[in-house]
């Protein structure tokens, strides 16, 4: 194989890996945020139980459970997250992150919420 | 003769020098003595120079809070008297996701992490105090904050503070009851300047960017009323 085939080879297997790793990357960068701001509340490991609910009035969404999460939209979740509890008709004690997050920050934490239900939109 | 010449313009330099280390010792040893103290015993955990952490990791690689802001946030008689008898503060910890673990009903502070801060006698606690006082970064933000006096009832300020903005989800407002990812605020009156409070609650990301608190945008009328609720909580609050 010449020099130049050589690079062409890599450049198309390049190409063709790129989805992979981009979804790799933004994965991991929700899943950083996740630990940083959402843990506090909805638990590490994602069940609702974080170390702040014990004196809470309202209980924590639990993003394991596929079968309330399948029923929120990825614009419900997008909402609440960047404006908070109330936006969705929801409790006050689930803040807005949107100064916090950037939209891109909060589009891949819809993803990753999904990742943790093992669930998509069910508008059924 | 040049150099003599020369010798003759420092050494009037050099002597007047030696007279305000002369004139004004307790000055001149105060202000290195205040700052070596805080390099020697304090730098390891906490910046004293900053700028706050930018990045996520930068923020959980933080072991303390940020301290070059200190003379802004804290009130002097508080820390004279904290640092010769520190309690937790953040009943987690920095960085509080460090500090937990699974439990059997919810996740669960690990004391076992969580490391006790130094104490300092009552000298060194004084020039340690007055060394952080003098650690003003974001004079600017403190001056767009006017906090006037007033009160309160524990009752209404409670209602702010929990029911109309859920400040309770991560904050202690009593030793056994609130959250526990925020600092306690039941001592904050005491701990803390009122236009700090004020300015933080406003933006919490203009102090620290990556904070894990968020900016409710909370009205000006209510941040004077979660002010004076703070204050009204550690009972001894008073003003600047």
């Amino acid at each position: 194989m010449n020099k130049k085939s050589f690079l062409i080879l890599g450049a198309i297997t390049l190409w063709t890996l790129s989805p992979v790793l981009a979804g790799t990357s933004i994965a991991a960068s929700a899943k950083d945020n996740y630990r940083t701001y959402c843990a506090q509340c909805h638990g590490i490991a994602g069940n609702g139980r974080g170390i702040n609910i014990r004196d809470m009035s309202v209980q924590p969404r639990n993003h394991t459970d596929a079968e309330y999460m399948s029923q929120r939209s990825d614009d419900d979740l997008a909402k609440a997250d960047r404006e908070g509890g109330l936006a969705i008709d929801k409790s006050v004690l689930m803040p807005p992150w949107g100064d916090t997050l950037s939209p891109s920050e909060i589009k891949d934490m819809v993803q990753y919420l999904r990742t943790l239900c093992h669930c998509k939109y069910n508008s059924q | 003769m040049k150099e003599r010449l020369r010798a003759l313009r420092i050494y009037p330099a050099l002597l007047a020098l030696g007279g305000v280390v002369v004139a004004f010792p307790s000055a001149w040893a105060g202000e290195d003595a205040g700052m070596s103290l805080l390099n020697n015993r304090c730098a390891s955990c906490h910046n004293l120079r900053g700028p706050a952490p930018a990045s996520i990791h930068a923020l959980w690689a933080r072991k303390a809070p940020d301290l070059f802001y200190a003379g802004n946030k804290f009130r002097r008689k508080w820390l004279i008297s904290w640092l010769q008898k520190p309690v937790r503060i953040r009943p987690a910890g920095e960085f509080y996701a460090d500090h937990i673990k699974p439990g059997p009903k919810r996740d669960m502070v690990d004391g076992s992490t969580l490391k006790p801060h130094l104490a300092l006698g009552a000298a060194d606690a004084k020039l340690a105090a007055d060394a952080l006082m003098k650690l003003r970064a974001h004079d600017d933000l403190i001056a767009k904050e006017q906090v006037p006096e007033g009160t309160i009832s524990t009752s209404m300020g409670s209602l702010v503070f929990d029911k109309f903005l859920g400040c309770m989800a991560c904050h202690r407002i009593r030793k056994d009851f609130g959250g526990l990812s925020g600092p306690e605020l039941y001592t904050a009156g005491e701990r803390l300047k009122p236009r700090f409070m004020a300015s933080y609650i406003r933006s919490p990301q203009a102090w620290d960017p990556k904070i894990w608190m968020p900016n409710k945008h909370v009205s000006d009328t209510r941040i004077i009323q979660l002010v004076h609720y703070l204050q009204a909580l550690s009972k001894g609050g008073s003003h600047e």
